[in-house]
């Protein structure tokens, strides 16, 4: 049985943790825009860390369930209701068929996840069932498209009790809140004159209007250039290019696999996860971290989702 | 990043390092400078170490990016860690290297303690893309045939008789950047690129040509179509090119161009 889709909202994709092994045919990555509330959703359920779930950016979305199944609800806070009622994010909910998931906007933070009991049942594409849009690979019919009204997306019928989980509250982020994120310096970091990192670093940036799941397009103090032309090379999650006016875009999960901008180093991946949940006019500043520090900090995240 | 320069060994060739760059990029994920021009030697190490690395670190890694004068790893932060696996791939790749493209496949002992103690390196593969240079598909032939000052089956000569390097994969799934092209039709970038370019379309940009896998919007210079498949998802590996390969590109009539699966959908306009 399945989940009927009834509006789409602003944009609605099957996700799951990303298609490995293509880069090097320029296949990206993909995946959910926020790793951290998405494998939560999973983990409430008990699912695979890498089961297939909705992710829902900015809301306006509504869906009916056609069959009874366990649920959770991560990331933002878009005003989620269930059968008109409004409930929260970060836990679990027992559906029956029938019921009516329904999103208004954004009250705090940008995306959120819809996990069901055991998954979304969706054929892979190239491994995985990530929707990449700009070419047209995964998703429900494989051919890149986001969810849109009428979609019926599979899943088991799943009707034993249920024992609610939720997280903590001091676990569960605050999307509202300035964000400050870690970067290790990379790339060509050292072409560039440190004066002009150390404003970098001290400067306040304002997330611009340009943002998708390729980048963000952030506006503050530019950092100018001035090292030798780049010859085109492959861009790691997080990436901080530098384009031609100054101004720094921050590749995000869909982001191409190579280009030949210079590149200050790396946001870490579990501030990539913050930066996913703020929007246009939200601010950001960046410091410094060791690299050592931050992978000892994705391994341990990585470890307890694993567990 | 200085480096010693080591004297007593012989010099590298043209545009490589005399040892591989190594530089740890974010928490999972690392490049391999091999040199800084793009130049046939320094992508023929990359063709070889990508080989390399691929069949001794398989086990370790998750996305494997070859482009122009680097290697880009993503490895599984669970499996490796850079401190580890950095001596480890200067090891493996240290004095791993032959100059020349190799023709037959050649058994290579490694010293590292990865997955494999030897190693094959294949020949680079070469791809033969049969090309149709009519005027229906064609559409800058012209243009480029007046900025060289050739005419269009000179340009379709000297375009046809060179074999090219694939430098990278990118931009769009399968689209192979190949170099390079003669000098004298050799041509800028579209001011306003395309808003549609059919699929199988050959470009060129400057010393660049390309066949477009997918339609997309783009801005090379039209020169000719190919009817062949350049990205097939059904396939394991995608697409028929790997980085470090070579290509050459097969003059058709417009017959063989039909009887092959050929289209003549046009071009869109600017927007």
């Amino acid at each position: 049985m399945s989940l009927r889709v009834d509006h789409a909202g602003v944009l609605a994709l099957l996700v799951d943790r990303g298609r490995r092994g293509y880069q090097h045919v320029g296949v990206s990555v993909g995946g959910p825009m926020d790793e951290h509330a998405y494998l939560w959703a999973n983990r409430l359920l008990g699912n695979k860390q890498s089961a297939t779930q909705i992710e829902i950016t900015y809301g306006l979305f509504r869906c009916q369930f056609e069959e009874d199944t366990h649920i959770a609800l991560t990331g933002a806070n878009l005003q989620a209701t269930l059968n008109d009622k409004p409930i929260r994010s970060w836990q679990t909910y027992a559906v029956t068929a029938g019921d009516v998931l329904a999103f208004k906007t954004p009250h705090a933070g940008l995306r959120s996840y819809l996990a069901v009991k055991g998954g979304f049942q969706v054929e892979p594409h190239l491994g995985s069932t990530t929707t990449l849009m700009r070419d047209h690979i995964g998703g429900l019919r494989q051919d890149g498209q986001a969810l849109s009204k009428t979609d019926l997306i599979p899943f088991n019928r799943y009707a034993v009790k249920h024992r609610g989980q939720a997280l903590p509250e001091a676990f569960i982020p605050d999307y509202t809140a300035k964000v400050e994120l870690g970067v290790m310096l990379s790339y060509q970091f050292n072409q560039f004159d440190m004066s002009v990192i150390k404003r970098f670093f001290t400067s306040e940036y304002t997330i611009s209007q340009h943002i998708d799941r390729m980048g963000y397009r952030l506006s503050g103090h530019a950092i100018h250039y001035e090292g030798q032309p780049l010859i085109s090379e492959g861009i790691s999650y997080g990436a901080i290019q530098i384009s031609g006016d100054g101004q720094p875009i921050i590749l995000m999960c869909d982001r191409q696999t190579i280009g030949g901008y210079p590149k200050v180093g790396c946001v870490t991946a579990l501030d990539m996860n913050k930066l996913s949940q703020r929007g246009s006019g939200d601010t950001v500043m960046f410091r410094p971290i060791k690299a050592q520090t931050a992978r000892n900090d994705m391994r341990a995240f990585e470890r307890f989702f694993m567990t | 990043m200085e480096h010693e320069q080591k004297k007593d060994i012989t010099a590298p060739p043209f545009g490589c390092f005399p040892e591989p760059i190594y530089q740890s990029l974010s928490e999972s994920s690392l490049i391999i400078y091999f040199g800084d021009q793009i130049n046939e030697c320094v992508v023929n190490r990359v063709q070889q170490a990508r080989q390399l690395i691929e069949q001794c670190c398989h086990h370790l890694l998750l996305d494997v990016i070859p482009s122009y004068t680097s290697i880009h790893l993503t490895y599984d932060v669970l499996q490796t860690e850079y401190d580890w696996f950095q001596p480890q791939l200067a090891r493996l790749l240290n004095d791993a290297f032959i100059d020349e493209p190799c023709t037959t496949p050649i058994r290579i002992k490694t010293q590292g303690v990865l997955a494999s103690d030897e190693v094959t390196l294949e020949a680079p593969l070469v791809v033969e893309v049969p090309i149709y240079y009519g005027e229906e598909v064609a559409f800058d032939l012209p243009a480029v045939a007046a900025h060289s000052g050739l005419s269009e089956e000179e340009v379709i000569k000297v375009h046809s008789e060179m074999e090219y390097t694939v430098y990278t994969i990118g931009f769009s799934p399968g689209f192979a950047f190949l170099g390079n092209i003669d000098e004298r039709i050799a041509m800028p970038r579209m001011q306003t690129p395309r808003t549609h370019v059919p699929a199988g379309s050959l470009g060129i940009a400057n010393r660049q040509t390309a066949v477009y896998p997918v339609a997309v919007p783009g801005g090379w210079r039209i020169i000719g179509r190919t009817p062949m498949n350049l990205v097939d998802y059904s396939l394991p590996e995608l697409s028929p090119f790997q980085v470090g390969g070579k290509v050459r590109f097969k003059p058709i009539d417009k017959a063989a161009f039909l009887s092959l699966g050929g289209q003549l959908d046009k071009v869109g306009s600017h927007s």
